[in-house]
């Protein structure tokens, strides 16, 4: 039953080519190859890239089972095109010790649909005071290498420093979520025009952008790994190329909503487009294009953070931050990226497979699609398209802002180790 | 006119001058004996508080008696709301008991537009947050009208703390409609980012406009904004952006002195400003009514008058 033979798949874009998997892995790529008693699927007219692999993802369990679990989040991945995602730390209790680290890396086991790779805290309940046992957990079955405090940021400066060379003794790295807190007390959306008009308190691009240029110094001057979370500013742009000219480890990650998605959106105050961080500008949005194309940022992590809805139906002020991403990343990376000629196929797969897998330092993960390689991969429509449908969707929550929208593009399948966990667009 | 008043940029320049008007008749029945007419008998309407207002409950609440409209005030403490009831599910509850329109007065900017996507009456902004105030501009406006004959061409003053006035947003947008021509001064700490495409000059020096200003609009500034470093004290605020008898002597002969209220004498306007002739601190609180009355009658009442 393991074995697949999916015939006429466009790998990367390239030319049709059938593809056997086996036993978990790509046993050859060619044309014409015979399914020896495998089945066999149809996949003319799609396009092959890697399994995805999110390394941002907030999967709530445990602590929050009413707005997502690490099985219907995972299913949302796998209908996503995803095979691999970082489940980030602020649960409740934090993930900020060996146990529960291992509970969610056991709990994505157990689902099945994709690898699920716990992020370690970095501080002890995220509460920027004192190291989380990093060590322990990155020593623990679940193996962390990624520490995050996402959702809060680590803004003590030797707290940052300390945890950026502590994580290099297992090769870790520290994921920032950039927010100088002091300028954004109470901040609901872009600090603008808009939030002039709208009364809502700012938060503004400085926010950010003085704590990446802090973070890259520091990640230089003690010789470490920085990655830096969901960026969503131009002027952190600029600040990533320039570390990054400069030689520094450095990678960084930009959502799917903030390469399409624009704060006008908050003139209707309707919370599902309330984010952290918020919804820019156009010109932001064209400055992240153009930085994931030449390669500034180096990968698309979703940000997917379900929330049940009574955090979001409410007045903007009192509903929570975040959005839905898992099921429709590669579609809006299509429209964003694709359709408009800023990356290719295989631009695609290095922004959402290989180079996250490499940040994550996962080895299965992200490898290109050839004989002996895992068989990680999906397979996309790129001629489909897909009216968002909240109701439709595998993850607990609905808070989408894409609903009613039409993006182009649609997961047929997903192999994880040669087994199906999507077909047809359906669970497998 | 839309359905709802939500924000003074709800209302062109048409509607806005249909609201003045009518509030111009209508404010000949507060000067009769009985004050009462039967235009919106049977209609009810919520005044629906999430933060303490008085004043402005008060105004409403006489606005729509005057008017023969059933008011029910559903004030936010003591009641279920205080015991976190969402305002979704207070909005159903208006929607049950069948509320013809609902007056929101909410310290989360945007809430009034929220609650317009759950009920199906009007709903009237009465003040949100840091957001609009926009019967507080009509009844400025009406209150410059009666005073200066105009609003058109007039060149209003607008001073205090506009980052953080919802008085100042929707001024600024329904001025700009009526034609008038609006400068906003404050220190720059309390001015937000982004007013440079608000349609209003912008000024940090009150002494170079107040001599061509026909219209001074002072605007309560809370002295805790110090601990927030937005001025270093209220005196120095005072001496800076106050408006005292000096300043008032700058102006010219007929221009006027208004405030929103609450007052804080003696820190942006002093007592003797605010007590003299060219203040309309008391007219603005009557005119009030006339104006909330006219809105009522134009969202509830059904019967395009004027027109």
């Amino acid at each position: 039953m393991s074995r697949w033979l999916v015939t006429g798949a466009a790998v990367l874009g390239g030319p049709p080519s059938d593809l056997l998997l086996d036993d978990g892995v790509v046993v050859e790529v060619g044309v014409g190859l015979a399914a020896g008693g495998g089945q066999v699927l149809d996949a003319a007219g799609l396009v092959a890239l890697p399994g995805l692999v999110d390394l941002h993802t907030h999967l709530r369990e445990p602590g929050r089972e009413d707005a997502e679990t690490v099985e219907s989040g995972t299913l949302a991945a796998a209908l996503g095109g995803f095979t691999a995602v970082h489940a980030m730390a602020n649960t409740d209790p934090v993930a900020d010790v060996a146990g529960v680290v291992e509970q969610v890396w056991r709990l994505g086991q157990q689902a099945g649909y994709c690898d699920v790779h716990p992020v370690g805290a970095v501080t002890v309940g995220l509460r920027g005071e004192q190291l989380a046992e990093l060590g322990a957990m990155a020593d623990s079955a679940a193996r962390v290498r990624i520490f995050s405090d996402d959702g809060r940021c680590v803004d003590d400066a030797v707290l940052m420093r300390r945890a950026l060379e502590y994580v290099k003794a297992f090769d870790g790295v520290v994921a920032q979520h950039a927010q100088e807190p002091r300028l954004t007390a109470g901040a609901q959306m872009n600090e603008g025009v808009l939030s002039a008009r709208l009364g809502l308190t700012g938060w503004p691009a400085v926010a950010e952008e003085s704590v990446i240029a802090r973070d890259c110094l520091l990640a230089a001057h003690v010789g470490s790994r920085l990655h830096v979370c969901h960026v969503s500013t131009a002027g952190s742009v600029d600040i990533l190329r320039w570390a990054k000219a400069k030689g520094w480890r450095v990678s960084a990650e930009v959502t799917p909503h903030h390469l399409l998605l624009t704060d006008d959106l908050a003139t209707t105050y309707d919370p599902v487009y309330k984010v952290n961080p918020p919804l820019r500008t156009a010109a932001d949005v064209e400055a992240l294009r153009d930085g994931l194309a030449d390669g500034t940022i180096d990968a698309v992590a979703t940000d997917h953070a379900p929330h049940a809805l009574e955090d979001k139906e409410s007045e903007w002020s009192a509903a929570a931050f975040g959005m839905l991403g898992l099921e429709t990343a590669l579609c809006v990376v299509v429209a964003a990226m694709v359709q408009t000629g800023r990356l290719d196929w295989a631009g695609v797969a290095d922004r959402m497979a290989v180079r996250p897998a490499r940040i994550g330092r996962l080895a299965g993960q992200g490898q290109p699609l050839q004989a002996g390689a895992p068989a990680n991969l999906t397979l996309l429509d790129p001629a489909a398209r897909t009216v968002i449908d909240p109701v439709g969707l595998a993850s607990r929550s609905r808070n989408t802002p894409y609903a009613g929208r039409e993006l182009p593009g649609r997961v047929v399948a997903t192999f994880l180790r040669g087994r199906p966990t999507v077909l047809d667009g359906k669970p497998a | 006119m839309k359905r709802h008043l939500l924000s003074a940029a709800d209302l062109d320049r048409d509607d806005a001058l249909l609201v003045l008007d009518t509030a111009e008749e209508l404010a000949r029945v507060s000067d009769r004996t009985v004050k009462k007419l039967p235009t919106l008998r049977g209609r009810t309407v919520v005044n629906l508080f999430f933060e303490d207002s008085t004043r402005t409950r008060t105004s409403f609440e006489v606005a729509a008696k005057r008017l023969s409209a059933d008011v029910i005030n559903f004030s936010a403490t003591g009641s279920s709301v205080s015991k976190g009831e969402s305002l979704k599910d207070t909005a159903l509850t208006l929607e049950a008991i069948g509320a013809d329109g609902v007056v929101i007065r909410h310290g989360s900017s945007g809430a009034p537009h929220r609650l317009a996507t759950w009920v199906r009456g009007s709903v009237l902004n009465a003040g949100d947050g840091t957001h609009e105030h926009p019967t507080q501009a009509l009844l400025d406006a009406y209150t410059m009208r009666s005073r200066l004959g105009r609003v058109e061409g007039l060149k209003v003053t607008i001073v205090g703390d506009v980052l953080h006035s919802r008085v100042a947003r929707s001024n600024v947008l329904l001025l700009r409609t009526l034609g008038a021509d609006v400068t906003l001064v404050a220190p720059p700490t309390l001015f937000p980012v982004g007013v440079e495409a608000w349609p209003a000059e912008v000024s940090y020096d009150i002494d170079a406009v107040l001599p061509k200003s026909d219209v001074v609009m002072v605007l309560r500034v809370q002295r805790e904004r110090m601990n927030a470093a937005y001025f270093p004290s209220a005196r120095e605020y005072s001496r800076r952006y106050g408006l005292d008898g000096r300043r008032m002597a700058m102006l010219p002969d007929e221009a006027i002195v208004m405030h929103p209220g609450p007052m804080n004498r003696g820190m942006e306007i002093a007592a003797e400003v605010a007590d003299s002739v060219r203040s309309t601190i008391v007219e603005q609180v009557a005119n009030g009514v006339s104006v909330r009355m006219a809105v009522l009658y134009l969202l509830l009442g059904g019967v395009e008058v004027g027109g």
